[in-house]
């Protein structure tokens, strides 16, 4: 293998795995280090700067760092990373005087379509540079699908109004109870640049026998959560059927729960390990004493005089053709109806852009989504971006808010009469963070310990009133023992062929077997050579070039605990721990326009 | 609500284990910011680590942490130590490690961390040895000594211990200096070499294989700490020897003994370096999978079953030849060059405990009534002498 370039700024960020596994890269172990100090504002303006919505995330983040989290290689699970970062919400101080002042104007007016994650983080990066941002929402308060369909008990109001209200305050004009009818009458508005961050807002629909003339008992999944936000509905019946295996399902079943629903079951076509919803979400939904049945399709809605009664289910069972897929047949098992008094069907989100006109010059694919570049998010308007669910269908907020950073950075570019895609670097720094021979500028004795729970509340009074939240969070005791859990995986072992004098000191010393001094191969071949299997080919291998020896030094990254013992014990310091901290490149960010990789 | 103040964590690790490291008086507990910052091996492992026939990974055949300088090649004859039991499967409490003083001897605390040990007055470890074999001949033996421990103060230990055919693995940590004192010329410095200030040794140097050739070990070999391909299992051959086992390990001291001038620094070992054979090690139910070349290897049974086979290096060499073994030696060595590899072995060798034609069973297992037999036996023998 050819030497590893470490200099290329993706190297150490693919090493640092929950960052690079989050789609807005927050630097998560730097912000883990500051709750372990007690630092909370410090760790909530760095998420801040990233995701914009920590407290929000901190609650309902889907979480894409806890299962590339390089601890859940190392014992059973991964670092709470999610619920870290809500510790650092709850207990800042007021951060309000770190928030960038509301600018003077610019001049340029940008129009934002939905007041959700998407929007509300394009308005986030581009207000303080002087942008004029009107943000419109048919809803009367920001927040979108944060505020309509996540639930109160897992993310109470004052928790969204806090987190956009520090967006708002930045001079940003939002029209709440307005919706954008009409494409054509925006444009011509004459905006300089239209953001559409609407979401995907339409509920799937089962058509299946009975579905009209049953139609009082049964409702869309999102539009109901949204009716029980917003108050509309306060009840349903005693005997309730979820059907459909995602996380509006379980918000669906959880709600239910604490709206007169004494038997609420989910039911789905797939398995039970398949579902979309987030094993947590399913842990929760089952503590609340809902079954979860599996391998049923909803064949009927069984109703007698307009009145719903129940519903008919298919049983069936996997089975996978000789190309891999998994089609479901019938078991052979007899249909099975299921009584109940209501039916929320949760079974999928789509887009829908009925407001967008033909004549708009936006175009639209096959399957009715405009055709926005992925890096840019232009559509075929110049002057339209998209971000969000709206651009590429159901994602999460976490998705919206990488997104709208990447759009607001086009829209940048584009008002200040720069080539849009040309996307900057970002900016890389790596410093050594040794202090003394055996001291580093972190903590690097590995805590044993296994993962936290964070409490809840006692499951009767949870369930008495819709609006109490569930989770109580990590009080600091908890969050500091699971701070100290993080790895420290961005503090980066850097090994310097000239001054290593092949003593093996490191190799002895790795606990994890990581470091080989061997003859150097082609990559399969010299993953077959390593002290220790491995057992991840996608955990790159960090390859030196040639030693005294003619050998060559190895390092699997796979399950590498950054204790830095290697750097300890090498005598001539040819292991150094070093941290790298990547800052992505956002509207506004001063740096030179090379194109960057794929970082 | 304020943070808690930096530093105050530290309480979660109040009472934790000390490693070896952590001196009484040093350790800072109940004082948060005083404890000392290194930290001990964690625990955690590789989720891939073999186990061995007993269940046990590499990782469960470690000691504490070690103290010796970083880079020290002592620290790669312990992870050595720490493969060959694993590989043989040596249950951990069958073993007795044994040591004197010096940097070499303070190493059995870093290796087998539930094992027997003994760290006793210096250059007495091969006495304390040989007492405790007679004692209990059903244990392994570790001697671990280093230069100044077994040619120094302690060259007449070390010579009864091996012409007696002690059962043990004697391993000498040989760096050719007195690193505790700062670097001075050990017994073993070649002469002519230079210290780390400059200074030319005047004097002749032991030759620890020679003289173990010379007073009858039925083992002998010789490695360097930075080739754990050959030395792990040759430690192993060496333990599976029923008969005294004699290894001089090569060792460069990082602090005094790594520079220019040096005979014993990794880069002079590594240019002079003479392998006349590698080896592997065949016990239990390894199966014998020998692929090399014909001509090539050469397989040695030992008294125990286990095989080892030896891939030559130099077609001439003979293992089994002790004279043979001691002319090689001398002549390479007034070329300058280090002779290594397994350059005697008998595998037909007996032991102390034959040669005084001592019972099977351990002697400190045996009954009082049995070891006294009472005034009736000690009539018949006294009559039997007159």
């Amino acid at each position: 293998m050819k030497p590893t370039d470490i200099a290329a700024p993706d190297y150490f960020h693919k090493v640092v795995d929950c960052q690079w596994a989050c789609p807005a890269h927050t630097p998560v172990p730097e912000y883990i280090r500051l709750i372990a100090q007690g630092r909370y504002s410090d760790a909530y303006m760095i998420n801040w700067q990233s995701n914009v919505f920590p407290g929000i995330l901190g609650r309902t983040c889907d979480r894409p760092c806890e299962p590339a989290c390089r601890r859940g290689r190392v014992e059973e699970t991964p670092v709470a990373i999610c619920r870290l970062k809500r510790v650092a919400a709850d207990f800042k101080d007021d951060i309000t005087q770190r928030l960038p002042r509301p600018s003077s104007k610019n001049g340029k007016r940008v129009a934002l379509v939905g007041g959700g994650p998407a929007s509300l983080t394009v308005a986030r990066d581009l207000a303080p540079l002087g942008y004029h941002c009107t943000v419109f929402d048919a809803d009367p308060e920001a927040g979108g699908m944060m505020r309509s369909q996540i639930p109160k008990f897992r993310l109470p109001n004052s928790v969204i109004d806090e987190e956009t209200g520090y967006i708002l305050n930045l001079g940003v004009d939002f029209k709440g109870g307005h919706r954008i009818e009409s494409m054509k009458a925006l444009l011509a508005e004459k905006y300089d640049a239209i953001f559409v961050g609407s979401g995907a807002p339409r509920g799937r629909e089962l058509d299946i026998p009975g579905r009209k003339e049953a139609a009082a008992n049964i409702h869309i999944g999102i539009e109901w959560l949204s009716s029980v936000s917003f108050g509309h509905i306060d009840k349903i019946g005693k005997r309730v059927i979820v059907l459909g295996g995602g996380n509006t399902a379980m918000d669906c079943c959880r709600t239910a729960r604490r709206l007169g629903g004494e038997k609420v079951t989910v039911i789905v076509r797939s398995g039970f390990e398949e579902m979309k919803a987030s094993p947590w979400e399913k842990e929760d939904a089952i503590h609340e004493d809902i079954p979860i049945l599996n391998y049923m399709v909803p064949v009927a809605f069984k109703h007698v005089a307009g009145k719903l009664i129940g519903v008919t289910f298919q049983h069936v069972k996997a089975e996978f053709d000789a190309k891999g897929r998994r089609n479901l047949v019938p078991s052979g098992d007899p249909d099975q109806t299921i009584p109940c008094d209501d039916v929320l069907v949760a079974v999928g989100q789509e887009n829908a852009f009925p407001w967008i006109e033909q004549d708009c010059g936006i175009e639209f694919d096959k399957w009715h989504m405009p055709k926005v570049d992925p890096k840019t998010f232009a559509s075929t308007n110049p002057k339209v971006f998209f971000g969000g669910d709206a651009a590429f269908g159901p994602k999460n907020i976490i998705w919206a808010v990488a997104h709208g950073h990447d759009a607001a950075l086009s829209i940048h570019k584009l008002l200040s009469g720069e080539d849009i895609t040309e996307r900057p670097l970002p900016e890389v720094h790596v410093s050594s963070q040794k202090m003394g021979i055996h001291e580093w500028s972190y903590d690097n004795d590995i805590s044993v310990d296994k993962r936290f729970k964070v409490p809840h509340r006692d499951k009767v009074i949870a369930l008495k009133d819709i609006r109490t939240e569930v989770e109580l969070g990590y009080d600091v005791k908890l969050a500091l023992g699971e701070a100290h859990r993080c790895l420290n995986c961005d503090v980066q072992t850097v090994f310097s062929t000239s001054l290593c004098i092949e003593c093996d000191a490191c190799v002895d010393i790795c606990p994890m077997d990581c470091i080989s001094f061997t003859e150097n191969g082609e990559e399969a071949d010299l993953r077959q050579r390593l002290k220790a299997p491995s057992l991840h080919p996608d955990q790159d291998l960090y390859v030196s070039s040639d030693l005294k020896t003619g050998r060559v030094m190895v390092k699997d990254e796979d399950v590498c605990l950054h204790c830095g013992l290697c750097a300890e014990r090498c005598p001539t310091g040819a292991w150094d721990m070093q941290k790298y901290l990547i800052e992505m490149t956002y509207a506004g960010s001063a740096c030179p326009t090379k194109s960057r990789s794929a970082a | 609500m304020p943070g808690l103040v930096p530093g105050i964590h530290d309480f979660l690790f109040l009472g934790q284990d000390v490693d070896g490291r952590v001196k009484p008086g040093h350790d800072g507990l109940g004082i948060a910011g005083a404890r000392m910052t290194y930290i001990a091996k964690p625990k955690f492992h590789h989720p891939g680590l073999k186990k061995n026939e007993l269940g046990y990974t590499h990782r469960d055949y470690e000691g504490k942490i070690s103290t010796l300088c970083a880079g020290c090649g002592h620290d790669s004859i312990t992870a050595s130590i720490i493969e060959a039991c694993y590989e043989l499967s040596i249950e951990p409490h069958r073993v007795a490690k044994i040591s004197g003083i010096g940097c070499s001897s303070k190493t059995p605390d870093y290796f087998l961390g539930n094992s027997h040990g003994f760290n006793s007055v210096h250059g007495r470890m091969p006495s304390v040895l040989t007492g405790a074999n007679l004692a209990n001949r059903d244990l392994i033996y570790l001697g671990v000594s280093g230069d100044g421990d077994s040619a120094s103060i302690g060259f007449g230990q070390f010579a009864h211990s091996i012409r007696r055919g002690v059962n043990m693995t004697y391993i000498v940590e040989n760096n050719g200096v007195y690193g505790l004192t700062k670097g001075q010329f050990s017994a073993t410095a070649d002469r002519g070499s230079k210290s780390k200030k400059g200074v030319t040794n005047t004097d002749n140097a032991i030759d620890l294989v020679a003289i173990a050739l010379q007073l009858g070990a039925t083992f002998v070999a010789r490695s360097f700490s930075g080739d754990k391909t050959q030395l792990v299992p040759l430690i192993a051959a060496a333990i599976r020897h029923k008969g005294a086992s004699f290894i001089d390990v090569i060792s460069p001291c990082i602090a005094f003994n790594n520079h220019a001038g040096s005979t014993k620094s990794f880069d002079y070992v590594r240019e002079h370096n003479d392998a006349v054979n590698r080896l592997d090690v065949l016990v239990g139910r390894d199966p014998i999978a020998v692929d090399y070349a014909p001509g090539t290897v050469q397989l040695v049974e030992q008294h125990d079953g286990s095989k080892i086979a030896l891939r030559k290096i130099d077609a001439d060499y003979d293992p089994h030849d002790r004279l043979g073994a001691q002319t090689f030696l001398q002549k390479h060595a007034a070329k300058g060059q280090i002779v290594t590899g397994l350059l005697y072995v008998d595998p037909d060798a007996d032991d102390l405990h034959a040669h005084l034609n001592t019972v099977e069973t351990p002697l400190n297992t045996l009954e009082a009534d049995t070891l006294c037999p009472g005034s009736a036996a000690l009539d018949k023998f006294n009559a039997s002498m007159r």
